[in-house]
């Protein structure tokens, strides 16, 4: 499903540049869930953008289901960011004057969806996520948990082939992070959806199926069953 | 997103914002009232002097002696000539021209007039019951003065209200003598209380017949002669047909000025519609103003909302999709505040209305047009940097802060 070719991202600060991918050589198959490690700079989070088409890499060939991606415009990368790709942040970003009804239908209401459905739909989600007594709420009457649960229905509420997690789990404890964590597994379970975690807990990332560390904007040699 | 859509979500974004969103209506708003207001006002003046002169007769010509519509010198001020007077003969000559309804001749001068012990010193106008006619001024009591041969001098008059009250306090004026200088006249009639107008102000006058006044101010030489056309579009005609006679009998010279009361009309109209406008522009610049607070107000919004727009973006909404959200947000914030000023405005109109029932005021349909217009665009059109500023965030820099 993803395809990453030699892909390299500088930033330039003042005259120097900065590495942060450098050059990486990456395929993750359809389904497959995938933990991302390493330590605090590495560029997990820049690859995750990258892979989310929310930056552009300076350098190298992105594939997306055979389909190179990394020239698109913006029009085009935006249409597949709603159809295709949903994200989970650290900061769960809800639309704070939002419900949590609302906020879980925004992707709908980006993508056109009419107003019986977008409900519909909303509501499904919340109750996959455990929250269908919460919709009325807006994220400041939540807790940080049951924001993170909001904030992945929202995500998988278009029923996105990719999605990408950065540190969903961060600003959580330990029971509730293992709660969000839990719910992302078995929605990436139900609905088959590749899934790519970024977390610093090796306890978590030990859970995923195949596990990738980064260092210095490379991806380290996989241990385990040896899949480049 | 369908349109509708767009506008909803701006609608929460502003409704998440009352206090930031009320204080940009109201200066939106001001702007418009002050547009609607401040051309209402000047569409009122417009009115209330078209009104006037309209009252005084469209029909009406005033010929003057001498000539004074040609700019520079007259010849004839250098060969030490005077222009030629009118004369009672010469308004009698008018009169029989057939695009003629009627004259006035008219001697003005100032006398006392006195009934018993009670005096005053007043204008007096000196002219036949044409006069009368041709100003539409209104008799409250009594008649106009005798019709009959404008030469022959006699003993009648017509007191303006005040006068009248103030001669003879509660007493009826009518068929009583006064005194007016050395001459002692009958009141046939009392001219209705006028009040406030842009005419001649009868109240505080006596009309007494035209020789009479001759005789009284001893001239022969009348101030002006009072035409009216047989209508107004014999008005051009009857300007030609004074033209003629006067040039007749003054030997070939054209030693008079004819003014038509619509030429004048034509003039106070333009002058005063381009002190609409005027005043409509002024009133603008509040709005351009009130354009500058709706720009600032949305980079703050922009500002504040870093994290949504990052997050709206990973969701999948197109630059132009983000621009158009906050462009709406401009466009209702205009909107609303322009309906708001029309409001304010015509509440305003209706108000001073209230206050000045004399005065005409009235919001012209461009005024609230242009009032609603220029807040509309002119909101849209200082969002556009603001919702530019937005559609081209960088999505990852605006994700960093939290949200
Ligand atoms: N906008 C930027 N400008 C310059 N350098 C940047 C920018 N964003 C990231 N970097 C640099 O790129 C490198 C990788 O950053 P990235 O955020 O991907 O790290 P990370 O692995 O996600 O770290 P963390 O675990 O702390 O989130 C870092 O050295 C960082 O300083
Ligand atoms: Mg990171």
């Amino acid at each position: 499903m993803i395809r990453l070719e030699g892909v390299e991202r500088v930033y330039r600060v003042g005259g120097e540049a900065v590495r942060a991918l450098a050059g990486i050589d990456l395929e993750i198959g359809t389904g497959e869930y995938v933990s991302l490690m390493g330590p605090s700079g590495s560029g997990k989070s820049t690859l995750l953008h990258i892979l989310g088409l929310l930056d552009r890499p300076t350098a190298g060939r992105y594939l997306l289901d055979g389909l190179d991606v990394t020239g698109l415009d913006e029009n085009a990368q935006a249409r597949l960011r709603r159809e295709a790709i949903g994200f989970v942040f650290q900061f769960f970003h809800l639309v704070p004057r939002l419900t949590a009804q609302a906020n879980v239908e925004l992707p709908m209401l980006l993508a056109g969806v009419p107003p019986a459905e977008r409900r519909r739909r909303a509501a499904e989600a919340l109750a996959a996520v455990g929250l269908a007594d919460r919709a009325r709420h807006r994220p400041d009457q939540l807790s940080g948990g049951q924001r993170q649960r909001v904030a992945i229905a929202r995500a998988t509420v278009m029923r996105p082939r990719l999605i990408l997690a950065d540190e969903p789990t961060g600003n959580l404890d330990h029971a509730a992070g293992a709660e969000v964590i839990a719910l992302l597994e078995r929605l990436h379970r139900e609905h088959g959806s590749t899934l790519v975690l970024v977390t610093h807990d090796p306890e978590l990332g030990a859970r995923a199926t195949r596990r990738l560390r980064m260092r210095d904007g490379q991806i380290l040699p996989e241990e385990g069953d040896g899949r480049a | 997103m369908s349109p509708p859509a767009v506008l909803a979500f701006a609608l929460r974004s502003l409704a998440a914002v009352p206090l930031r969103t009320a204080l940009t209506l109201l200066a939106v708003g001001i702007g418009a009232g002050a547009v609607l207001t401040l051309s209402a006002l000047g569409e009122g003046a417009r009115r209330y002097v078209t009104r006037e002169f309209a009252a005084l007769g469209t029909n009406l010509l005033v010929v003057l002696p001498g000539r004074s519509e040609t700019a520079g010198v007259t010849p004839g001020l250098f060969l030490g000539e005077t222009p030629r007077d009118l004369t009672l003969d010469d308004a009698l000559a008018l009169a029989r021209s057939p695009h003629v309804r009627r004259v006035a001749p008219i001697v003005v001068g100032s006398a006392r007039v006195s009934h018993g012990a009670r005096a005053r010193e007043a204008t007096v106008l000196a002219s036949t019951p044409g006069l009368v006619a041709i100003r539409r001024w209104r008799i409250a009591r009594g008649r106009n003065l005798p019709e009959g041969d404008p030469r022959r001098g006699r003993s009648a008059c017509l007191l303006g209200a005040r006068l009248a009250r103030e001669l003879f306090g509660a007493e009826p004026a009518l068929g009583r003598w006064v005194r007016v200088g050395d001459r002692r006249l009958r009141v046939v009639g009392v001219l209705a209380a006028q009040g406030f107008g842009l005419g001649i102000q009868t109240d505080d006058m006596v009309i007494v017949p035209v020789a009479t006044g001759m005789a009284l101010f001893r001239t022969e030489s009348l101030f002006r002669i009072m035409v009216e056309a047989r209508s107004r579009e014999a008005v051009p005609l009857a300007r030609e047909a004074v033209r003629a006679i006067l040039r007749e009998r003054h030997g070939g010279e054209e030693d008079v000025t004819v003014v038509t009361q619509d030429a004048v009309l034509g003039a106070f109209d333009r002058i005063l519609r381009a002190l609409t406008y005027a005043l409509a522009g002024l009133a603008g610049i509040s709005l351009g103003v009130a354009g500058i607070l709706v720009m600032n107000v949305m980079l703050i919004g922009v500002a504040a909302r870093r994290a949504e727009i990052g997050l709206l973006k990973a969701l999948g909404a197109p630059p132009g999709l983000i621009g158009r959200l906050f462009l709406a947000e401009a466009a209702l914030l205009g909107a609303a505040g322009g309906l708001a000023g029309l409001g304010v405005g015509w509440l305003a109109v209706l108000l001073v209305g209230r206050i000045y029932p004399a005065f005409p005021i009235a919001a012209p349909g461009w005024a609230a047009a242009a009032a609603f217009g220029v807040a509309l665009a002119g909101a849209t059109l200082f969002g556009l940097l603001p919702a530019r500023r937005a559609a081209r965030l960088d999505p990852v820099a605006a994700l960093a802060d939290r949200g």
